[in-house]
């Protein structure tokens, strides 16, 4: 049952991100392209998302624990520090240079699309160069524990 | 140029949150995409990857449904040379490792747990994408 559910839950997610226009970087990129070919779908995403995730969480909340799980595992860390403006700021760069974000390029792996697999590679690349250097200090650590996103 | 699509965006961004309340109500996670992966190729314990591991293989075999039901995949048009997809890409993974999560993580399920982090994280990669985007096409690109 478990398996099932969580299996439908990745299949929802999926299913949004290739209905939405999420997993097309022309797409995106031209959301951020005020100055240009301007296409405001994307805001409709993001709107989408957030209201029905943000109800959603109010419901979900009101339970003392998740259906599966003991404990609901939400991010506790409150800091704001160079770290993550920073690791935010950069990731944005490379949004907007190859137009894919790690959850959009996810569910269309199973397309096997050569451009997806290229970018997926090196997200994976960059990921654990990231860590390393975490690893080695080179990146100051965080304020406090680590959000789960 | 790009189709707008208001229906079909809308309709898929509120599958996407519909998925993160769910990963939430039933199995108390945040739905980020770099967390999950990156604790799927990193976990702390095999419970903590087997959930990963089902709920990756519901992402990725997911445009097989979108092929049955709609009889393509879903667009897919990189704008850049393969070349930038792998500097954008070794970008992507540096940021949302160093700054903790990404669209999915930051944007959508912070955002609407109102977490003051993923609000500075998000107003930060929607207005530093933008400038990229900008500079990519109307100043090295014009």
């Amino acid at each position: 049952m478990k398996i099932v559910v969580t299996y439908l839950i990745g299949l929802v997610f999926g299913l949004g991100i290739a209905i939405s226009g999420m997993a097309n970087p022309s797409k995106v990129v031209n959301f951020f392209d005020f100055a240009g070919t301007w296409d405001p779908s994307l805001a409709f995403v993001m709107g989408g998302a957030v209201i029905v995730a943000g109800i959603g969480y109010q419901l979900v909340f009101r339970r003392k624990r998740p259906v599966f799980d003991p404990d609901f595992n939400v991010p506790t860390s409150r800091v704001i520090d160079a770290r993550l403006v920073g690791g935010s700021a950069l990731f944005g760069i490379g949004w907007g240079i190859a137009g894919f974000c790690p959850g959009a390029v996810l569910p269309v792996l199973g397309t096997g699309n050569a451009d997806v697999l290229i970018f997926f590679a090196a997200l994976i690349a960059g990921i654990l160069i990231a860590r390393w250097l975490l690893r080695l200090n080179l990146i100051p650590a965080r304020g406090g524990p680590a959000s789960s996103s | 140029m790009t189709e707008f699509t208001p229906w079909a965006s809308l309709t898929g961004g509120m599958l996407i949150g519909l998925a993160s309340v769910l990963l939430m109500a039933f199995r108390g996670r945040i739905f980020g995409a770099t967390g999950i992966l990156t604790g799927f190729m990193t976990p702390n314990s095999s419970s903590d990857w087997s959930w990963r591991a089902v709920l990756l293989a519901g992402i990725v075999s997911s445009p097989l449904f979108y092929l049955a039901a709609s009889g393509g995949w879903p667009e897919i048009v990189t704008p850049v040379s393969k070349a930038m997809l792998v500097v954008g890409g070794l970008i992507v993974g540096i940021g949302v490792t160093i700054g903790s999560g990404c669209t999915s993580g930051h944007g959508v399920c912070g955002v609407a747990r109102l977490s003051r982090r993923s609000i500075v994280a998000t107003a930060t990669f929607m207005v530093v994408t933008a400038v990229t985007v900008y500079v990519m096409r109307h100043v090295i690109g014009s």
